[in-house]
C-alpha cells in the first residue's frame, strides 16, 4: 500500500512571480479551502517535500535555485507548475531575463493554468500531482 | 503482571498512544484555527510514506544515532515501568535526547547545526528539573520506582503542587510546543526551515517522529507518577496538560533562547525548589 495518496507535502516557491498566485496557494491553507484535510503540509523545506510547486516564470538569476530545490527533494517527486507565468512565461515570456516556463529548468509533471490560478484549480492541480507521485512510486519500487 | 510486561507493553503500545495522541493535537489546532483538519490517522500516514520515500544521507553516522535516539527514547519508557531507578531513567532520557543532537550536527549543514544548538539549549533548560522532579518524588513517596510510586500511600500531586506546575511548563519544551519550540516545531514554517530535522529526510524523518511519539508516552507515565493513586486519573490529568499545552502553542509566538532558559530555570528553581524547601521546612 502507497501512503503517498495521503500524505503528500509541498514545498512551494515563488520564482519571479507578481504574488498573484502566491496569495491564491497560501489561501488554500486557509479554513475555507483547508487542504491539510487531505494531509497536505507547506513544508519550507526540499528534503521533506514531495510535490514542489513553482509560481511565476524563471529568469537568470533563479535557474539555479529552481534547480537546486528540485535536486534536494527525494525521489519519488512530482513538480507542479502554478499560473500562466510558470506554464509558459505568460506576459513576462518576452522580457529581456525571462526564460519563459518552468519546464525550460526541470521537468513539469502537471501544469495549473489560470493568472491568476484559482484555489479550487490549484487544489486540483495537486491531486494530479499526487496520482503521477503514486505513479513514480509505483516504478521505482 | 510482573514489571516485565509494563515495559514490553511500553514498547509496543506507546507509538499507537503517541501516535493518535499527535493526529488529536493536529485536528484541535486546526479546530482552534477555524478549520476542520486532517483525520485521526494522519501522523500514521505520514510515518507510512516517509518510509517509503527514498532517504538522502548527508552523514551516513546519522542513521545509526537516530535508530540509537529511537531505541533509547523507548527503553525509557520501558525501563520506568519496568521497575529501573527513576533517576537513572532520567539520565537515559536524556542520553537519548542528545543522541538527536548529535544526529543534527553531523549533517554539517546552517539550519541543522543551529537547530541542534537551540536543542543543546532547550535540554540545558529541561534536565535540571527531571532530575529535581525525581528526587522529590522519591522523598515524598520514600519509592525508587514507578512501582513503588504507584504502591504508595501518598498522592504525590497533593505534596508537590509546585513540581505539577513546573512539569507543565517544561513539558512544552519536550512537547515541542510554541514559545518554547526553538529547535524544531511541528509547524513548517519556521525561521531555521525545519531547524533539527532540516536535513532528514525519508525513513531518518520517520525515526525522528517515531521517537517523538515514545516521548509523548513517557511525559504521560511521568504524569502518572505525580497522580500516582490512579492510572486514569494521571491521563485525565495529563490530557488536561496537553490541551492547555495545544492553547498555548496557538496562542503564543516563539521566544528567544535566553528567555526559554531563563523561564524555564525560574520555574524549576521557584516552582520545584520552593516546593521542596516548604517539604523541608514543614518537617516532612
Amino acid at each position: 500500500m502507497s501512503f503517498f495518496s495521503r500524505s503528500p507535502w509541498i514545498l512551494h516557491y515563488d520564482g519571479s512571480s507578481c504574488n498573484g498566485c502566491d496569495i491564491e496557494v497560501l489561501a488554500c491553507l486557509t479554513p475555507l479551502y483547508d487542504v491539510e484535510r487531505f494531509g497536505v503540509v507547506n513544508t519550507g523545506n526540499p528534503k521533506h517535500a514531495d510535490i514542489l510547486l513553482v509560481t511565476g516564470s524563471v529568469n537568470e538569476r533563479n535557474i539555479e535555485i529552481v534547480r537546486n530545490l528540485y535536486r534536494q527533494m527525494p525521489d519519488p517527486k512530482v513538480v507542479v507548475a502554478v499560473g500562466a507565468c510558470a506554464c509558459s512565461g505568460g506576459i513576462f515570456a518576452r522580457a529581456y531575463n525571462v526564460q519563459g516556463g518552468i519546464d525550460k529548468v526541470i521537468p513539469v509533471d502537471v501544469y495549473v493554468p489560470g493568472c491568476a490560478a484559482r484555489p479550487e484549480s490549484i487544489i486540483d492541480g495537486v491531486v494530479q500531482g499526487i496520482a503521477a507521485l503514486e505513479l513514480k512510486h509505483r516504478m521505482t519500487a | 503482571m510482573t514489571p516485565a510486561i509494563y515495559a514490553l507493553l511500553f514498547v509496543l503500545l506507546a507509538p499507537v498512544f503517541g501516535g493518535l495522541l499527535a493526529g488529536i493535537d493536529r485536528i484541535v489546532s486546526a479546530r482552534m484555527q477555524g478549520r476542520v483538519g486532517p483525520p485521526l490517522l494522519q501522523p500514521f500516514y505520514d510515518v507510512g510514506k516517509l518510509l517509503q520515500k527514498r532517504t538522502r544521507q548527508i552523514n551516513p553516522i546519522a542513521e545509526p544515532l537516530l535508530i540509537a535516539h529511537l531505541g533509547y527514547m523507548a527503553a525509557t519508557g520501558a525501563l520506568l515501568l519496568g521497575g529501573t531507578d527513576l533517576i537513572f531513567t532520567v539520565f537515559v532520557y536524556a542520553l537519548a535526547a542528545l543522541l538527536l543532537v548529535l544526529a543534527a550536527g553531523s549533517a554539517n549543514s546552517p539550519f541543522s547545526f543551529a537547530g541542534a544548538e537551540r536543542e543543546l539549549v532547550v535540554l540545558l533548560a529541561s534536565e535540571p528539573f527531571f532530575i529535581l522532579m525525581m528526587v522529590a518524588v522519591c522523598k515524598v513517596t520514600a519509592a525508587s520506582t514507578f512501582g513503588g510510586v504507584l504502591a504508595s500511600s501518598q498522592l504525590v500531586a497533593v505534596q508537590l503542587p509546585g513540581v505539577l506546575l513546573a512539569f507543565v511548563v517544561v513539558a512544552t519544551i519536550k512537547l515541542r510546543k510554541s514559545p518554547f519550540d526553538i529547535s524544531i516545531s511541528h509547524h513548517p514554517h519556521q525561521e531555521l526551515v525545519s531547524g533539527l530535522t532540516s536535513d532528514m529526510s525519508g525513513r531518518l524523518l520517520a525515526y525522528v517522529e517515531l521517537a517523538h511519539w515514545y516521548e509523548s508516552a513517557l511525559l504521560c507515565a511521568f504524569m502518572v507518577l505525580l497522580f500516582n493513586w490512579s492510572v486514569p486519573l494521571g491521563l485525565l490529568a495529563f490530557a488536561v496538560a496537553y490541551a492547555l499545552e495545544v492553547l498555548v502553542d496557538n496562542a503564543t509566538s516563539r521566544i528567544k533562547w535566553q528567555l526559554v532558559l531563563r523561564s524555564t530555570w525560574a520555574a524549576t528553581l521557584l516552582l520545584c525548589g520552593g516546593n521542596l524547601l516548604a517539604l523541608f521546612v514543614m518537617g516532612r
